[in-house]
């Protein structure tokens, strides 16, 4: 028997009892098939691209695209946010402009980087980068800003320098809030890899789901939008686990 | 070791706005004395050990050790906060390893010396425990073990005791004489009680607030090798009765 008051007893009860509405309404025959599939019809549709390859490349397509976006966006939001929270002119010339590219919404970005690049995979790729980069620097420039100057200057009382203290007071302060950061724009990563994979492209779990439009074929549709939650659901209980064993110390 | 401070003066602020905090404060302090400067709070005490430390330049005046001026924070100089500053991710013993490491000392002397220091804050057994499993007292010593790990001329204590309570103060202060009886150091401690003064330190300075300077100079010299009996002697009653009536005086507005 599960406990009542596991944490995620209720969780569990809330999603099983959303798909048990669905299952009852697409079964009823109240609603058009071609609009609400029925799970059955959803599960055959994972079956058929499961057993052909379809899903597995889709998403690895798909994951590869948002790994290295995002990879280059946190790897290089780390050193410039830790700059510009630790130097005041780094700070005052790069935060307005950045404040600004910030608020232009990254897919209006997408006709740009056609014409510039192509419909290959590295538009796509720097559409995840433009969309997460300058959300992941300012916040890890708050984080930095917040870094207790007790801590700072109790280095410097030891003898600290500016690059060892960086490294060994402020990264490992930060560390928490970095992880915590990276997993919330992580979600906007994903909407931008589907968004880019509707515009073009050859495979994706976004491609898929456009295709599926073309045929109506909305249990590949509903399809489509179960494996990007449960992707993104992995990735963020990936971060927190991450954070857990890596920051014991600011549970 | 000789810290000499020279007639310094510290303003905040320019023009208009400009605050006087500090006013021509000299004083000196050699090798295995202990020093204390009593003030209310806002009579300057912690921007004067600041700038001693090197994290902030007089506006006027001079800071020296050794007739060599203080031009910035340095490991001669151990300072201990008021407020718990140890590295919330780092065990007690990565805490005090920390400013020896900083100093790329070798392995295994930074080892030695970790567990050394450990032992003469008592606190041995809790070496790889974590800040926050550490309650307020020995957090407190783990920081005076790695302010003194890092080998430091001249130890600052900027009220390092004020956010304890009472009883757990007691036993810090007649630690902190132990170890500074056992390690003949330069200490300078700010504190704002009157007791905790005289218990520990051969000099005392009565800081005057807005701006601070010193208004009074003592030296103490009674025996020290029975604390509980001291701070119940007259003798050193009568001296903290004078002093407290001294400080009181300089209350602005005394009416209140
Ligand atoms: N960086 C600063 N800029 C402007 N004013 C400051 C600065 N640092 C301190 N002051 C002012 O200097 C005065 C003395 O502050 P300081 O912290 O040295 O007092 P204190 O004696 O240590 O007080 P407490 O007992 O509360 O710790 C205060 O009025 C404070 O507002
Ligand atoms: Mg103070």
């Amino acid at each position: 028997m599960p406990r009542i008051n596991h944490p995620w007893t209720l969780g569990i009860a809330g999603v099983a009892l959303v798909l048990l509405l669905w299952a009852g309404v697409s079964n009823s025959g109240l609603v058009d098939r071609l609009f609400l599939p029925t799970p059955q019809a959803v599960w055959t549709a994972a079956q058929g691209q499961w057993s052909s390859g379809m899903l597995v490349r889709d998403a690895l397509a798909s994951i590869q695209r948002v790994f290295l976006g995002f990879a280059l966006s946190a790897g290089l939001a780390l050193p410039i946010g830790i700059a510009m929270g630790s130097n005041t002119v780094i700070c005052r010339l790069l935060e307005p402009l950045m404040g600004l590219i910030r608020y232009m919404p990254a897919p209006a970005f997408i006709p740009l980087l056609i014409i510039y690049f192509g419909l290959e995979e590295l538009p796509k790729v720097l559409l995840i980068f433009i969309g997460t980069f300058f959300f992941n620097t300012l916040m890890i420039m708050d984080a930095v800003k917040f870094v207790p100057h007790e801590l700072i200057e109790t280095a410097r009382t030891l003898g600290g320098r500016q690059l060892p203290i960086l490294t060994r007071v402020v990264a490992p302060y930060i560390a928490p809030q970095v992880l915590d950061t990276y997993r919330i724009n992580m979600a906007s990563a994903w909407n931008l890899v589907i968004v880019a994979e509707l515009v073009a492209a050859t495979e994706g779990l976004g491609k898929r789901i456009s295709l599926a439009q073309r045929f109506l074929r909305t249990d590949e549709i509903f399809l489509g939008l179960i494996v990007i939650g449960l992707i993104g659901l992995l990735i963020d209980l990936g971060f927190r686990a991450l954070m857990r064993r890596s920051c014991a110390w600011a549970n | 070791m000789h810290l000499q401070v020279e007639n310094v003066s510290k303003r905040f602020g320019h023009g208009t706005a400009a605050k006087l905090v500090l006013d021509q404060i000299s004083f000196d302090l050699h090798s295995g004395e202990f020093l204390a400067l009593v003030g209310s709070s806002g009579s300057g005490k912690s921007t004067l050990m600041r700038l001693i430390a090197g994290l902030e330049r007089p506006s006027t005046g001079s800071i020296r050790i050794d007739g060599q001026p203080v031009r910035g924070p340095g490991s001669d100089r151990g300072m201990v906060f008021q407020k718990y500053s140890l590295y919330p991710w780092l065990t007690a013993a990565q805490n005090v390893a920390f400013g020896m490491s900083l100093q790329g000392r070798p392995r295994l002397e930074i080892r030695e010396r970790t567990a050394y220091f450990l032992e003469v804050v008592g606190l041995a057994d809790a070496a790889r425990r974590l800040p926050r499993e550490l309650s307020g007292g020995m957090q407190q010593r783990v920081a005076i073990a790695r302010a003194l790990a890092a080998e430091p001329r001249v130890l600052l204590l900027d009220e390092p005791f004020g956010a304890l309570d009472i009883q757990i103060r007691e036993t810090m202060q007649e630690f902190l004489h132990r170890l500074w009886s056992q390690t003949g150091l330069a200490a300078l401690l700010i504190t704002h009680d009157l007791e905790e003064a005289l218990l520990l330190a051969n000099r005392v300075h009565i800081l005057a607030p807005s701006p601070g300077r010193i208004v009074r100079s003592v030296v103490v010299d009674h025996d020290r090798s029975a604390m509980g009996q001291l701070r119940v002697s007259p003798a050193f009653l009568a001296l903290r009765e004078e002093l407290a009536s001294c400080l009181r005086s300089l209350e602005p507005a005394s009416g209140r």
